[in-house]
């Protein structure tokens, strides 16, 4: 509970309790513990994606374990497969229904850059309709691949300005 | 069982020839005869699995140019039969709708219809299934390029918000395919079959080719 502490003000033998710190600092450590994934998955790479939701890899001890299957509930979209030119639109729209601020790992060759289809369907890169914080190598990438991506994105969130996503795109 | 099915076939369906083929038996239906042929196969001689439907585009200029091709499989007898028809119009080919007789055939039918741009007729909804519904092409033909020619999104509203398209595919350097005559893939390595040339210009000659690699 928050109250108002008068003596902290000018109490110089003030010890413990009591952290002073930036608003950023505190919103984005709030942040990058509790991030909600958009499970995007639409190939294989779903299936890893899976695993690290799972007992043995358990991304719940970075506090994204909370897969949302709405948009407007998660922050950061996981692209786990490929994209094709025909499901683009759509990954797109549910992008723009995530409320922000909202980040995106594009998990896979695939989703990073088409992988291996080189042909009329495949989107080539997902960062082609999304922009895309952390890209994930691999096919499939392991899933300890996307766990230090998690952390990779969770130390690019610590630096950023709290305000600087309220209202992007 | 299956040369059985053929010599039965072939007396009632006098234009019914044989296929070459080297595994199962094989016919070759007129389109005119295809729906009864097949009715024939289902109803008398059991087959009563279609086991798959696709077509063969055998290249621009050639006539006929687009063949269909059913597999038909015998739950009692365990046996297969092959049937193959030529369409009759090479620049509108259609051939019948086996809905009736397979329902197991609509979604075959639309794929092949999406990616041959062969008409089904009766099908009760011969819509695409693969590539969205405005997608102006048929990519399995021949002349479609693998890396695909550049095309709107489906959606006006994400193609505006995003600036992008469905764009032919960069192929530098591929696609890695076996050379026609290396069956054995264990041995004969896929090589680079570079389409990037093609894909933009015409491919350079041999001098310049090296030139770009020294
Ligand atoms: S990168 Fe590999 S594993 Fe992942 S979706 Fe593509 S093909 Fe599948």
């Amino acid at each position: 509970m928050v109250t108002a502490n008068t003596e902290l003000g000018y109490n110089s033998k003030i010890e413990g309790d009591v952290i002073v710190s930036r608003a950023d600092a505190v919103i984005n450590w709030i942040r990058t513990n509790s991030m909600w994934p958009m499970p995007m998955g639409l190939a294989c790479c779903a299936i890893e994606l899976m695993a690290v939701g799972g007992a043995r890899f358990d991304i719940a001890r970075f506090g994204a374990e909370v897969m949302r299957f709405s948009p407007r509930q998660s922050d950061c979209m996981i692209v786990a497969g490929t994209v094709t030119y025909k499901m683009a639109p759509h990954v797109r729209r549910i992008y723009d229904q995530m409320a922000a601020p909202k980040w995106v790992i594009a998990m896979g060759a695939c989703a990073s850059s088409g992988g291996m289809y080189r042909s009329y369907a495949t989107l080539q890169g997902v960062d082609r309709i999304l922009p895309v914080d952390v890209y994930v190598s691999g096919c499939p990438p392991r899933p300890e691949a996307l766990l230090d991506a998690l952390m990779k994105l969770q130390a690019k969130i610590k630096r950023e300005p709290s305000t600087g996503r309220l209202f992007s795109a | 069982m299956s040369a059985d099915t053929t010599t039965a076939l072939k007396a009632k369906f006098p234009q019914v020839t044989d296929r070459p083929s080297s595994d199962h038996p094989a016919v070759n239906v007129p389109v005119a005869d295809l729906f009864a042929a097949l009715q024939y196969l289902r109803d008398e001689r059991a087959f009563d699995l279609l086991m798959d439907l696709t077509a063969v585009d055998w290249a621009e200029g050639v006539s006929p140019r687009f063949t269909i091709v059913y597999h038909l499989y015998s739950t009692s007898s365990a046996s297969y039969v092959r049937v193959a028809a030529n369409c009759a119009n090479d620049a509108g080919p259609a051939v019948p709708s086996m809905v009736s007789l397979w329902p197991g055939a609509n979604w075959h039918e639309r794929e092949c219809y999406d990616m041959f741009g062969i008409k089904f007729e009766g099908h009760p909804d011969l819509r695409r299934i693969l590539m969205w519904d405005s997608y102006p092409y048929h990519p399995l033909r021949k002349e479609f390029p693998l890396a695909g020619i550049e095309t709107p999104l489906s959606d006006p509203e994400i193609t505006q918000e995003t600036g992008t398209a469905a764009i032919a595919a960069p192929m530098a350097g591929g696609p890695f395919v076996a050379a026609p005559g290396e069956i054995n893939m264990t041995e004969g390595e896929p090589r680079a079959k570079d389409e990037s040339w093609a894909d933009r210009r015409a491919r350079p000659d041999q001098t310049e080719l090296r030139q770009v690699k020294d």
